[in-house]
């Protein structure tokens, strides 16, 4: 037997109206929101203090020495002659050799890694890319200092022997064919610092290639394969115009990196403030290693120029950065990538 | 049979005969216009001769590399014959394909060589650090005084069972905690306004912690020496190089949570202020234990970054040989710093208590990565499995796979110095 509900209908209509929706938080959710937005301002002014400081000291190092102190190639803090372009071009030779041995590994590591490697081992390989770039810089340095500077060397001298008419491998003020090699000539130099420098760039760009790799549709990939492709082209043709983005991105994620090494560098590179292009020549230095080879014995003109260095260091890192987010997010890629 | 006319020419018969579908035997080629057949690999399990086609080349090529770097050209040593080995078995092996099948496969077969050989360049890479730093660094763990001892009254010249890390490992726990104890709320905090809180300002403040990730660690450290040690006046200690590891690590720790929460899925939040929760409540019971593994992970591997990372420290905390508790008690050492400055120093026990100390660092990092990858790994279900397996497989969906190393260290984009 069914039974109807009787509706007990309110007596005053005006006691029932329909709550004030209103977005502004009320509340614990004030207090919350307060909150927080008090940790953000905060965070914003202790990170966004560091660059404005930084921007600060670096004016009265270019009111001082002009437009010289892009120009100076020596740092010469007693003789009162300081320019940045030496170091520049160091830290521009050392990363651009990383750049040159760290791309393609980790471009080919990372298309193993998601593409050839048994799906059985892939996450293991995964963790491995991840432990090798927690691995601390300081520990490549130790690698690149003692294990592999001496092979870097002969390396130098075939380089030299060999392709010794590209101003790259030339060392000036050596014979390379007499019988005993000056061994000294040829260590301490940007391609010594860029090895080690490049094993720490590696990981990082083949993690970012790597993750825009594996987001590759499989749709494409299993179409690509129904045409007849072979594994080569799909990746060819599939996975390699997806992942784009990730690949260009990744790069310059890295160099933003390889620019700001510091203590690797520091171990192995033998000093000189010289523009050259003898990459292979012993000698050089990056405005990391100079920052952190002056920073005690300077006073405060020499301080604020060192500021000024790492200022303009920051601002290109910034640039490079910059557009490798843009690059990996503008991408069809780059949708789910949190680059 | 189709009917044709009688007038056609007779090549045009059999062109219409196929045209319209008749059978056709195999063998008889119907099409002239057709590419001639290719033996197209095969699909199921590989037949012997095609597994043999595989490693046999790397075989010849291994004998093809000691004749020509032993017997033909002067290039001897391991390096340039694993490279004779590599490019012989690349091109043995295009040679092979190119024989066996065609132009295709032998392209997809060097290709895979080629990606193989990288990767197996750069796993040997990342062995020979591993292991070089462990071979050289074995000898002064096995004393147990380098452990327990500091460096106190012990020169560098002296033997290895004198003297020890103690004072390096305290202080870099001591540095570490202080400037975890200020970049984690801190961090997590923004990444919570960032994502829960938004509005213009949360747009404005990610803007610049992104940007402050590119600022390279050494400047970090120039920054605070400036700062704290110059213009302030105080000393060299523990704290100074706990803020400038702080300075460094807070954009990194707020980006990777902030990457976190962002894939925290909208239903579980939007299901949450359905029930009625207040926002606070949302985001304190489901938004955060929802991203509490991806959490953990940003925050350990931003840890390893941290404890690794000499060039802060070398500024701003002065290398002390004497154990020092106190982060105010002025200069304090640090595991990073003590490898610097032993290797700097020249001395070839220095430089093994060198080694010794990268090896009690590499274990920590480590250990600090292991523990980040267990934390990673979601909660297996426990009182109600149908509702957590459920949740956590969506979970799952979202938060590990997309997040592989929330910043991975190496995480895109903390990674700048």
């Amino acid at each position: 037997m069914t039974t109807l509900p009787t509706f007990d209908r309110p007596t005053i209509e005006g006691d029932v109206r329909p709550r004030r929706v209103s977005r502004t938080p009320r509340g614990a959710d004030a207090v919350f929101a307060h909150a927080m937005r008090a940790v953000g301002a905060s965070v914003l002014v202790i990170t966004g203090g560091v660059g404005l400081f930084l921007g600060w000291q670096a004016f009265p190092t270019l009111q001082r020495y002009g437009l010289s102190f892009f120009t100076t190639e020596v740092w010469e803090p007693d003789t009162d002659v300081v320019g940045i372009a030496g170091i520049l071009a160091g830290t521009v030779s050392v990363a651009a050799v990383a750049m040159v041995i760290a791309f393609p590994l980790s471009l080919l590591t990372a298309l193993y890694i998601s593409e050839y490697a048994p799906a059985r081992i892939r996450p293991t390989l995964v963790s491995l890319v991840d432990l090798m770039a927690a691995v601390p810089s300081i520990v490549y340095g130790l690698w690149g200092f003692f294990l592999v500077m001496p092979h870097a060397a002969e390396l130098a001298l075939w380089l030299q022997r060999n392709l010794g008419w590209l101003p790259f491998f030339q060392v000036r003020d050596t014979d390379p064919d007499a019988a005993v090699w000056d061994t000294s000539r040829y260590v301490g130099s940007a391609f010594c610092a860029g090895i080690a420098v490049s094993m720490m760039v590696m990981p990082m760009a083949c993690a970012v290639m790597r993750q825009v790799f594996s987001q590759t549709p499989v749709g494409e990939k299993e179409a690509a394969l129904a045409l007849g492709a072979t594994r080569w082209g799909v990746v060819r043709s599939v996975v390699l115009p997806f992942g784009r983005g990730g690949i260009i991105g990744g790069t310059m994620l890295g160099l933003g990196r390889a620019l700001g090494e510091t203590i690797a560098v520091v171990l192995i590179i033998s000093v000189a403030f010289e523009v050259k292009p003898n990459l292979v020549e012993i000698g050089t230095a990056t405005v990391s290693s100079t920052i952190a080879g002056r920073f005690g014995e300077a006073g405060p003109a020499q301080l604020s120029a060192l500021l000024a260095a790492g200022f303009v260091l920051f601002l290109i890192t910034l640039a490079v950065n910059t557009v490798a987010a843009v690059v990996v997010n503008r991408g069809r890629s780059g949708a789910g990538v949190e680059a | 049979m189709t009917t044709t006319h009688d007038t056609a020419p007779a090549h045009d018969v059999t062109v219409r005969l196929t045209a319209v579908g008749t059978t056709r035997l195999p063998g008889e080629r119907a099409d002239l216009d057709a590419a001639p057949a290719l033996p197209r690999p095969g699909l199921g399990r590989p037949t012997p001769a095609e597994r043999f086609l595989r490693w046999a080349p790397w075989l010849s090529g291994l004998g093809a590399a000691w004749l020509v770097t032993q017997r033909l050209l002067p290039l001897s040593g391991v390096p340039w014959f694993l490279i004779a080995w590599f490019v012989a078995g690349v091109l043995l092996t295009a040679v092979v394909t190119a024989m066996t099948t065609g132009v295709t496969d032998m392209r997809d077969r060097v290709a895979e060589s080629v990606v193989t050989g990288a990767a197996l360049l750069v796993g040997a890479a990342l062995l020979s650090t591993v292991l070089f730093v462990v071979v050289r660094g074995w000898q002064p763990l096995t004393h147990l005084n380098f452990f327990v001892d500091d460096m106190s009254g012990v020169g560098p010249k002296e033997s290895l069972d004198r003297g020890g890390v103690l004072h390096a490992i305290v202080g870099s726990l001591i540095q570490l905690g202080i400037a975890l104890l200020i970049t984690l709320p801190l961090g997590i905090g923004t990444a919570v306004f960032m994502t829960e809180v938004g509005g213009r300002f949360a747009r404005v403040v990610r803007t610049v912690v992104e940007a402050m990730t590119a600022l390279p660690s050494i400047v970090a450290g120039l920054f605070v020496y400036t700062v704290w040690i110059v213009a302030l006046g105080r000393d060299r200690s523990g704290l100074a190089a706990a803020f400038a590891i702080a300075v460094m690590m807070l954009p990194i720790i707020a980006r990777a949570a902030d990457v976190v929460l962002r894939v925290v899925p909208g239903g579980l939040r939007e299901a949450s202020l359905a029930l009625g929760a207040s926002r606070w409540r949302t985001v304190w019971h489901v938004v955060l234990p929802t991203a509490r593994p991806g959490l953990a992970t940003a925050v350990i591997l931003g840890v390893a970054r941290g404890v690794g990372e000499t060039s802060p420290v070398l500024l701003t905390s002065g290398a002390a040989p004497f154990l020092v508790k106190g982060p105010t008690d002025g200069v304090m050492n640090s595991l990073p710093l003590f490898i610097y400055t032993n290797v700097r120093s020249g001395e070839p026990t220095a430089i093994n208590r060198a080694f010794g100390a990268a090896t009690v660092l590499l274990l920590l990092v480590l250990l600090l990565f292991v523990l980040a990858r267990l934390l990673a790994r979601p909660k297996r279900a426990r009182s109600r499995p149908g509702l957590r397996r459920s949740m956590g497989a969506s979970v799952r969906a979202l938060v590990p796979r997309r997040t592989p190393a929330p910043p991975a260290p190496p995480v895109p984009s903390e990674e700048n110095r």
